[in-house]
């Protein structure tokens, strides 16, 4: 009998003899009692103008530096008598009102890089802005926390570095089907089927074979769990739609992954940029909504919490062609359904006091907000995954 | 004199791979004989360009109405960027200077940079092909004045009143001395010593006399009015650099898994006067280069990979959006490394996706996806069925072409019980090998296309 085998028959062996039955039902009541918490990221790529996203339309400072660009008052959805969101996101002002959104403001970190590729790489691997790493603040957490591939899932066809560990990946698929019948030819079957996991991680060789097992388990898995469920609710036509689709359909069928990941790109907006936001803002927040009510549909929502990041925000001042330049803090949402502080979580930035190139001084670092998700939400040692110690924020 | 193992090895190691007509033909020289025959093939340097005339004539302006065209510069630079990723490709497919290009590979994941500027891209690869052999020294000051370094780690925004300290920290964590062999205080007086690179239009280097620091500097325990240059030579006087270069290119071409000992040796050869191809041919000589425990014990890179797939069997892409969109999905696009660091390479390669994509990638490229399972003594009814129903549904989306007559004539003399000695250089897994024998012998191809489709294939 080799390894596999006799670890089968053994869990099988307890479970029939050694553990009473009641203690197993017990086991499965007190784990869906305290609730599965996931995450979702969303992404939106390319540097989302957040001056024109989340609005302070009663400071004249922002109507002087975006004369064209600026949104004037009574196209604004007012949250306060001071903040307004963007036209575009109507869905959102109901999920503020439900009290399932929260709006961090302002949120960077020290001597902001204005390079998407970089900023988008520090935001992804959670280092200092002159440090660099191979390994994603998410793939940590999975090489701490995570049990299989599939803990950790990205709606795309290749992974993030975000997604990536140092001995671990999170699984990127786009379509759960597709993935599996690439994993399933007879003739991988037929190799695979001999096999023994005994010292099969060892060596490269062996590191193979195990990566092949388990991928096609893990495909084998995402596809069997979530064929069973298909979603009621209509998504917006779109790529994005889709992809939020997908990911409700793993979700509401059970699927054993904490962390989601999805992006939406296009947002740099250097020229005439008005057209460009509004389109993808409205894709994004009508997309959410949708996700949202699917999720509560099935029970979902109160485990879940999606946060939306972009690389950085844009220059405060518009530029000759009615758009903005790379900028540096921006807003961050967070949606769900224990929020501890809801809606505005703090100040809007003051545009009084810029940096020297006339960009948003930052005032909360956006691992702060990492930290508060590992420690308070997937309930782990933020330490470990980000190698360094942040504040915790109040928001959940 | 080496065994064909070993010639093997050392082709996989120098190159992708080698085909048995090759192979034959030179396993009757002496082992220096062969390394001899590396360097002396790959003395030669031979840029690789793309036509960049409409480029040159955008950049060829004055200053004031250069502005006007960084737009278009850019959108241009974004095509002609993917046409150097398939020439780079095309290139590493039978190259005349088969060690210098994948030392050239090597290099780029080294000296990680990426541009916006196709001109200063191009350049700064054709940089890294004429020093990838030459002397380290020259190479780290050719590169420190690189447009495209200069812009990439912000050596350009270094100035006297401001400095920028990216380069001066990635030159000695990434490039010359690994992480914690140095201090901030080094960082931060280095940073001073780089002040006023900078490059024109065309992409040359510029010395900005006015904006560098022309004062007295501490650095590693001197102190002097020191230049970059002076930088780079104090930074080599430390053996540690000499360590470090040595370990990469150990990881590279001997094993993933660091010997202590060999990469001391590599070092005491290397520290004398940085000569990359006396350390090479140190490598390629040495016994332990041969060991068995080296042998095939390396994951392939997707470009490896993908080149040693091709050099088997030539292969071309109608389109070459899918070459591009295969490097990315295999998670190594050439010209587009995730960050400075570069690809982690090794195990970092394999995730759930990657490892099927891999696996099925030369059946896919070579086969209409298509791998026989006939079994011994039955004929294989279902392949002419299945591949044209492929051909049929995918085929316009993934369209190859490829050369199995140069195959065959290659694989002439070679019986086809013995092709997998010349497509896999790691054992293979008992219970695979059990399952290969089991296996109908339909063709020489439908051979090969079974033993490219074993985990064992993704081992070099």
């Amino acid at each position: 009998m080799n390894r596999r085998h006799f670890l089968k028959n053994s869990t099988l062996a307890s479970s029939l003899f050694f553990v009473p039955s009641f203690v197993k039902a017990f086991e499965q009541v007190a784990s869906s009692a305290l609730g599965y918490k996931r995450l979702v990221i969303i992404q939106l790529s390319g540097g989302n103008d957040g001056l024109n996203t989340v609005i302070p339309f009663q400071n004249d400072l922002y109507y002087k530096e975006r004369p064209t660009l600026g949104i004037s008052k009574n196209e604004i959805i007012q949250l306060n008598d001071e903040v307004g969101l963007h036209t575009s996101l109507t869905p959102l002002k109901r999920l503020y009102d439900n009290g399932n959104l929260t709006i961090i403001n302002n949120v960077g970190y020290p001597n902001p890089n204005r390079s998407h590729f970089r900023s988008m790489d520090i935001w992804q691997t959670a280092t200092d802005s002159n440090k660099y790493s191979q390994s994603g603040w998410l793939g940590r957490y999975l090489d701490h926390y995570g049990k299989e591939p599939y803990s950790a899932i990205e709606i795309d066809e290749s992974l993030s570095l975000a997604m990536k560990g140092e001995t671990m990946n999170a699984i990127a698929t786009q379509d759960a089907r597709v993935l599996y019948n690439l994993s399933k030819d007879p003739y991988f079957d037929n190799i695979l089927k001999h096999q023994n996991d005994m010292h099969l991680s060892e060596h490269n060789l062996g590191y193979l074979y195990k990566s092949m097992i388990e991928a096609e388990s893990s495909a084998k898995y995402i596809y069997e769990t979530s064929k069973t469920v298909s979603s009621n609710r209509e998504y917006p036509n779109n790529k994005f739609g889709k992809q939020l689709k997908t990911m409700a359909q793993f979700i509401n069928s059970g699927l054993e992954t904490k962390v989601f990941y999805s992006s939406l790109g296009g947002f740099d907006t250097h020229v005439n940029q008005l057209g460009v936001q509004n389109r993808l803002l409205g894709i994004y927040a009508y997309g959410i909504e949708v996700f949202v009510q699917d999720l509560k549909e099935n029970n979902t929502f109160k485990d879940t919490l999606i946060l939306t990041f972009s690389e950085f925000g844009r220059r405060v001042k518009q530029n000759a062609n009615v758009g903005t330049d790379h900028g540096t803090a921006n807003n961050v949402f967070i949606i769900g359904d224990q929020l501890k502080k809801q809606g505005l979580y703090n100040n809007m930035a003051n545009l009084n006091d810029l940096d020297e190139n006339g960009d948003l001084k930052f005032e909360i670092d956006f691992r702060t907000i990492y930290a508060t998700v590992l420690n308070k939400w997937l309930d782990v040692n933020a330490f470990k995954v980000l190698n360094q110690s942040f504040n915790q924020l109040e928001f959940i | 004199m080496l065994s064909i193992k070993h010639i093997q090895h050392l082709y996989w190691r120098v190159g992708f791979g080698i085909l048995p007509k090759q192979l034959h033909e030179i396993s009757n020289k002496k082992k220096e004989q062969l390394v001899d025959d590396l360097f002396k093939t790959s003395k030669k340097i031979t840029p690789l360009k793309v036509e960049t005339q409409e480029l040159e004539t955008l950049m060829n302006i004055s200053y004031e109405k250069i502005k006007e065209n960084i737009k278009k510069i850019q959108v241009i630079s974004r095509e002609k960027t993917k046409e150097l990723n398939t020439a780079w490709i095309d290139r590493l497919t039978n190259p005349e200077e088969l060690l210098r290009e994948k030392m050239t590979l090597f290099w780029a994941n080294h000296f990680v940079c990426e541009d916006n500027n196709f001109i200063f891209t191009q350049n700064f690869h054709n940089t890294l092909r004429k020093h990838a052999i030459g002397n380290f020294k020259e190479f780290v000051v050719a590169i420190s004045k690189e447009a495209a370094m200069t812009k990439y780690l912000n050596t350009k925004q270094n100035r006297k009143q401001k400095p920028n300290e990216n380069f001066a920290r990635e030159l000695m964590e990434l490039f010359t001395l690994g992480v914690g062999h140095y201090t901030e205080d080094d960082i931060k007086e280095s940073a001073r010593a780089f002040t006023g690179y900078s490059h024109n239009f065309q992409g040359e280097f510029v010395f900005r006399q006015r904006q560098h620091d022309d004062e007295s500097k501490a650095f590693f325990g001197k102190t002097g009015n020191f230049k970059g240059d002076d930088i780079i030579d104090i930074i080599l006087e430390n053996k540690q650099c000499a360590t470090y270069i040595c370990g990469k290119i150990y990881r590279y071409f001997v094993n993933d898994t660091l010997n202590e000992q060999h990469v001391n040796t590599m070092a005491n050869v290397f520290y004398k006067d940085y000569n990359i191809e006396t350390l090479l041919r140190y490598v390629f000589l040495s016994d332990w280069f041969y060991d068995e425990k080296n042998i095939g014990s390396k994951i392939k890179s997707p470009i490896e990979l993908l080149v040693g797939i091709r050099t088997m069997v030539p292969l071309e892409f109608k389109n070459t959006k899918q070459l591009l969109y295969l490097q990315k999905v295999l998670g190594q696009t050439l010209l587009d490394p995730p960050n400075v660091a570069g690809w982690k390479g090794g195990r970092n390669w394999i995730d759930s996706n990657t490892i099927v994509l891999r696996l099925k990638l030369p059946s896919l490229l070579l086969n209409s996806a298509y791998i026989s399972k006939a079994i011994n003594g039955e004929t294989d009814m279902a392949i002419d069925a299945k591949k044209a129903a492929f051909k049929k549904q995918i085929g316009k989306r993934f369209n190859t072409s490829t050369n199995w007559d140069y195959f065959n004539t290659n694989f002439k003399n070679i019986d086809i019980h013995d092709i997998q000695d010349y497509l896999l250089l790691s054992q293979i897994n008992d219970n695979t090998k059990d399952y290969l024998k089991s296996l109908s012998k339909v063709s020489k191809q439908e051979y090969c296309v079974q033993l490219m489709s074993i985990p064992e294939y993704q081992m070099c």
